[in-house]
C-alpha cells in the first residue's frame, strides 16, 4: 500500500476528529455537569449548518459574495440560543435523570429534524466553500491536503484553546468545573448553578453549531446531517471519559482516525464493526475511558 | 389476595378476547393486531431488563431482526433452491451458513439462540468491565447502527438495504390465505402468553428479587456477595432471545425483514413503547406496544406528515408528565378514587 495514501487517510481522519470533538465538547460537559445525555445534539450541528447556508443566500442575495468567516461564529450564536430556549423550556427538567433525558432528547431530535425538513425541503443542500479554501496544500508527490479540512481542524484548534482558556482561567469557566465536581457545595458556595447549567448547556451547543458550518465545507447538509456524526460523538465520549478534555480529544483523535483508516482497508461496513468491537476492547481495559475525574464514592 | 386475584381475572379475559378477535376483525386489521402482538412480546423483552433490571437497551432492534432474518431465510430457502437476491448479486449457490436454515426446525431454534448468544458475546464484556447505566444504552445504540449498516453491506448474504421479502408459503400454506394469516395470528397470541406468564412467573422468583435489587443497589448488592454481571448477561440473553422470537413471529406475518427494523430509531422506539405503558410491569409494556403502535398506524396513515412531530413529542410527554407510563397513571387515578384514606397514610402521595 503506498504511504501517501495511508497519510491522506489519516488526514481525512483528522479532519473527521476535530468535528467530532466539537460535538462531544458539548456533550461531555452537559453530561458532566447536568447528567443529561443529550440526543438531540447533533441537530444543532444541524442548525449550525443551515445557519451558514441561509447566511449565504442573505449574503448573495445582498452583495454577491459569500461571506463564509462570518457563518462560524453567526452559527454558534443562532445554535446557542436555541440551546439555551431548550435548556429553559425542556432539558433542565431533565437533570439527573440520564435515561429520561436519552429517550426525551431522542424526541426532541424527531421534532427538530422534522423542523428542518418542513422549512428547508427534505432534499440535502449545499453551501459552496469559499473560493481561498478550494484547492490543497501540495506537501510530496501524490498527497495534498485539501484547504478545506485545513479549515476545519484549525477552528477545531483554535475552539478546543478558547474552550481550555475558558475552563481553567476564567472565573465563569472555574465555576463550571467547581459544578461538575459537587454541585451541593458549590450552590452552597453562591454559585448560581442552574445559571451555569443555562449557559454550559448552550457553549456546548454553540460548539455543534460552529462543526455545523464546518461540516457544510465538505459536502451537502440536509435535515439528518447530526445523525451522522452523533454516535461516533457519542463513542468518543465513551472511550475519553467524561470530565476532561484531554480525553475528550485522545477519544475524538482515536474515533476519527480509526474509523476511515480501517474502513479504507477492509470494506466500508467492516470498518465500523471493527472500530465497535476495538471501543468495546478498550473498554475492558478502561472502564471509564481514557482520563476520568478520580473520586473515592461508589455510586 | 384480592387485586392479584381480580388482576388475573382481567389478563383471563384480555386473552380471550385476544383469541376471539379473529371472527371479528377483517383480514386487514388482524394482521396489524398479529403485528403489534409481536412488539408487545419484544416490549415484555425490554421491560424485564430495563424495568426490572434497570439496564436501558437501545439495540433490541437488533436481537429482534437476528430472529426475523433466521425466519426469513427458512422461508425463502424452503421455497426457492437459491433466494432472489442472491441470484442478483451473482452468488453460485446458498452459502453454507444459511444452508441449515431450510430446515425449520434449525430456524426456529436458531432464531432464538443466535439473538442469545449475541447477547452472551455483547454482554459479558461490557458487563464485566462494569460499564453501566448511560454508557451501556450507548454503546447498545451504537451496536444497533453498526449491525445494521454490517447488514446493509452484505448485500449477497443479507439481501442489503431491500432485506428479505416476497416470501411465497409457510409449510405449504399460501401466506396471502386469510385462514394462514388466523393461524399465524393464533400462534402469535400464544407465544404472547406463554412469554407473559413466564416473565410474570420470573419477576416474582428470587431470581426476578435479585434483578430488582440490581436496579435499585447493585454496589449493595455485590457487597452481599452476590456477582451481579452473572446475572446481567443472563438477563440480557433471556431478553435478546425473547426479542428473536417476536422477530420470528414478525416476518410471516409482515412479509419482510430489513436492516431499517435493526436500526436505531425502531431500536429506541421499542424502549419508547415500555415508557408509555410504564416501565417493571410487564401489563405496561404489552399495554405501550399497543397503543404506540396503533396511534402510529393511525397518524402516520392520516397524517403523514405529522407523525414524526407527535413521536417526539409522545417521548417529551411521557418523561416529563407520565413517567410511570399509563398504567401508573391508572394506579394513580384509582388510588384517588379509593378516597381519603390514602391522603391520610401516604401524606404526599396524592
Amino acid at each position: 500500500m503506498d504511504i501517501t495514501i495511508v497519510l491522506s487517510q489519516i488526514f481525512n481522519g483528522l479532519s473527521l476528529s476535530s468535528i467530532l470533538l466539537l460535538i462531544a465538547l458539548g456533550l461531555s460537559i452537559t453530561f458532566g455537569i447536568m447528567g443529561v445525555i443529550n440526543f438531540a445534539h447533533g441537530e444543532f450541528l444541524m442548525i449550525g449548518a443551515y445557519t451558514a447556508y441561509v447566511l449565504q443566500k442573505l449574503s448573495i442575495a445582498n452583495s454577491g459574495g459569500s461571506l463564509f468567516l462570518l457563518s462560524l461564529p453567526a452559527a454558534f450564536v443562532v445554535a446557542a440560543l436555541i440551546g439555551l430556549l431548550l435548556e429553559r423550556s425542556l432539558i433542565r427538567f431533565l437533570y439527573g435523570r440520564p435515561y429520561e433525558s436519552i429517550l426525551a432528547t431522542w424526541g426532541l431530535s424527531l421534532i427538530l429534524q422534522q423542523l428542518a425538513r418542513n422549512i428547508f425541503g427534505a432534499n440535502n443542500v449545499e453551501v459552496a466553500s469559499p473560493g481561498w479554501l478550494q484547492g490543497g496544500l501540495t506537501v510530496m508527490e501524490g498527497l495534498q491536503l485539501p484547504y478545506n479540512r485545513l479549515f476545519i481542524m484549525a477552528v477545531a484548534v483554535l475552539c478546543v484553546s478558547g474552550m481550555y482558556f475558558y475552563l481553567y482561567r476564567t472565573r465563569s469557566g472555574r465555576r463550571i468545573r467547581a459544578v461538575m465536581q459537587n454541585r451541593q457545595m458549590s450552590a452552597c458556595m453562591g454559585i448560581k448553578t442552574n445559571r451555569v447549567d443555562a449557559m454550559t448547556f448552550a457553549i456546548g451547543c454553540g460548539l455543534a453549531g460552529i462543526a455545523g458550518a464546518a461540516v457544510s465545507l465538505l459536502g451537502s447538509i440536509g435535515p439528518s446531517t447530526g445523525q451522522n456524526y452523533i454516535i461516533d460523538a457519542f463513542m468518543v465520549v465513551v472511550l475519553g471519559g467524561v470530565g476532561r478534555l484531554s480525553g475528550t480529544i485522545a477519544g475524538a483523535i482515536m474515533i476519527g482516525t480509526m474509523s476511515p483508516l480501517f474502513e479504507f482497508v477492509t470494506t466500508s461496513s467492516m470498518g465500523k464493526v471493527i472500530v465497535f468491537a476495538l471501543v468495546i476492547i478498550f473498554l475492558q481495559w478502561r472502564p471509564s475511558g481514557f482520563f476520568t475525574l478520580k473520586t473515592r464514592t461508589v455510586d | 389476595m384480592g387485586t392479584r386475584l381480580k388482576e388475573n381475572w382481567i389478563y383471563l379475559i384480555f386473552a380471550i378476547v385476544l383469541l376471539l378477535l379473529p371472527l371479528v376483525l377483517s383480514e386487514f386489521r388482524l394482521n396489524l393486531l398479529g403485528k403489534f402482538l409481536t412488539f408487545a412480546i419484544v416490549a415484555i423483552a425490554i421491560d424485564l431488563i430495563w424495568g426490572y433490571t434497570g439496564i436501558l437497551s437501545l439495540g433490541h432492534g437488533v436481537f429482534f431482526s437476528l430472529g426475523a432474518y433466521c425466519m426469513g431465510m427458512y422461508l425463502k430457502l424452503q421455497a426457492e433452491s437459491l433466494p432472489d437476491f442472491m441470484m442478483w448479486s451473482g452468488l453460485e449457490e446458498v452459502p453454507w451458513f444459511w444452508k441449515p436454515f431450510q430446515h425449520f426446525w434449525v430456524a426456529l431454534p436458531m432464531a432464538v439462540l443466535i439473538p442469545a448468544i449475541f447477547a452472551v458475546i455483547i454482554g459479558i464484556p461490557t458487563f464485566r468491565a462494569g460499564i453501566k447505566g448511560v454508557y451501556f444504552s450507548i454503546l447498545t445504540q451504537a451496536l444497533a447502527l453498526v449491525v445494521s449498516i454490517f447488514f446493509i453491506g452484505q448485500q449477497p448474504y443479507t439481501g442489503g438495504t431491500n432485506g428479505i421479502t416476497n416470501f411465497r408459503d409457510i409449510f405449504g400454506f399460501s401466506l396471502a390465505e386469510a385462514s394462514t394469516m388466523k393461524v399465524l395470528y393464533l400462534i402469535t397470541v400464544l407465544a404472547l402468553i406463554v412469554i407473559f406468564v413466564l416473565s410474570k412467573w420470573l419477576v416474582n422468583t428470587k431470581t426476578g428479587r435479585i434483578l430488582i435489587a440490581i436496579r435499585d443497589g447493585e454496589n449493595r448488592l455485590r457487597f452481599l456477595g452476590y456477582n451481579t454481571s452473572t446475572f446481567k448477561v443472563a438477563i440480557f440473553a433471556l431478553s435478546a432471545a425473547i426479542a428473536g422470537l417476536a422477530g420470528a413471529l414478525f416476518v410471516p406475518q409482515v412479509g419482510i425483514i430489513s436492516p431499517s427494523m435493526m436500526g436505531i430509531l425502531p431500536s429506541v422506539e421499542m424502549a419508547i413503547w415500555v415508557a408509555v405503558g410504564g416501565r417493571g410491569t410487564l401489563t405496561g409494556a404489552v399495554i405501550g406496544a399497543l397503543v404506540v403502535n396503533s396511534a402510529k398506524s393511525y397518524l402516520s396513515e392520516t397524517f403523514p406528515d405529522l407523525w414524526l412531530y407527535f413521536l417526539g413529542a409522545l417521548f417529551i410527554g411521557v418523561v416529563l408528565f407520565f413517567p410511570k407510563g399509563i398504567v401508573g397513571a391508572f394506579a394513580r387515578l384509582k388510588r384517588q378514587d379509593s378516597s381519603k384514606r390514602y391522603l391520610l397514610t401516604e401524606g404526599r402521595e396524592v
